[in-house]
């Protein structure tokens, strides 16, 4: 799908975000002189495509308690990998999981799972839990906690014009 | 915001809300009417929820999330060992590259995480080369090869 000037119009007019009202897609089409059937269209289509993950809420963990989070990181079976990163990406103190390639030997594992927790006691029980599902399909695992935030950059929306 | 909320500042439906609008409103005239038949309350009832939500900071933003590789963009998860000694000397240089978005210090010996976001596919590795070149050290690749997304819960 290839975005066009009113598709990316859309994209930048709610960057920061939607209106909190009953009706925040007609709030849009007022704001760019659209029709709201064709914001949702528009929007609908860039979500079907992948370009628009979602429209939804994002929690503070901080704000909810969770201020402990710990990047834990998995050597699991190749075979069983996509079936159990699934299931770990399911667990309800998981926020981010993906698979990817390992660097040995310096590095041997597959599988990322961000855990988040009240205080590191509480990520470490969740990280057990973690590894009593993934059983014997798990070699090793680590968990690397981070102590400093030293660049953090906002995405930037390419070709706005 | 990295104050924490007293537990009490929310309610059971507040949590309800929470984790549901995680999973993303449909694209419709009344999207939050759906939500509040599945919640049993009222449209206004849900509106004035998330914006308390939002005011109290429980909730960072409401809107659409985008995914940047599916717009063109590329990215790559990447980590270095940096020698205590040089880490100040490593991570000026790090930082000052443009593709790094973010760079996180971890405790490991592999102890800087960075992404970097470039518009194509075959700048990432231009970069990290250029990286190990300015630095001296092995840039480590991690690109994401599948992404499993669920959202997190809170207890509710």
């Amino acid at each position: 799908m290839t975005l066009d000037a009113t598709d990316r119009r859309i994209l930048k007019a709610t960057a920061s975000g939607l209106p909190l009202t009953p009706h925040p897609f007609e709030e849009v089409a007022r704001w760019l002189f659209l029709p709201e059937g064709e914001v949702i269209a528009r929007m609908q289509a860039m979500q079907d495509d992948g370009i628009i993950r979602r429209v939804a809420v994002a929690p503070n963990h901080y704000a909810l308690g969770l201020a402990t989070n710990g990047m834990s990181v998995w050597d699991v079976a190749d075979v069983q990998a996509e079936a159990l990163g699934a299931q770990v990406g399911a667990l309800p103190f998981v926020s981010h999981c993906y698979l990817r390639p390992r660097a040995l030997p310096d590095w041997p594992y597959n599988l990322f799972a961000m855990l988040h927790g009240r205080s590191r006691g509480e990520v470490e029980a969740k990280r057990a839990e973690v590894a009593a599902l993934l059983g014997a399909a798990c070699r090793s695992n680590e968990i690397l906690y981070s102590t400093r935030i030293l660049k953090k950059t906002g995405m930037r929306l390419a070709g706005e014009g | 915001m990295r104050t924490t909320l007293s537990p009490e500042a929310l309610d059971a439906t507040d949590r309800l809300l929470i984790n549901r609008l995680q999973d993303g409103l449909s694209m419709e005239h009344a999207p939050f009417a759906r939500v509040a038949r599945e919640a049993g309350l009222t449209e206004p009832e849900v509106v004035d929820r998330i914006t308390h939500l939002r005011e109290i900071g429980a909730i960072t933003r409401f809107g659409p999330f985008l995914d940047a590789e599916a717009m063109g963009g590329a990215f790559c998860l990447c980590a270095m060992a940096v020698p205590p000694e040089r880490f100040d000397e490593v991570m000026t240089l790090v930082n000052a590259r443009p593709e790094v978005a973010h760079n996180y210090e971890r405790l490991h010996r592999l102890n800087m995480w960075f992404v970097l976001a470039c518009e194509k596919p075959d700048q990432i590795a231009e970069a990290a080369v250029r990286i190990e070149g300015e630095t001296g050290l092995q840039v480590l690749r991690f690109p994401k090869l599948k992404e499993f997304f669920i959202g997190f819960r809170v207890e509710a």
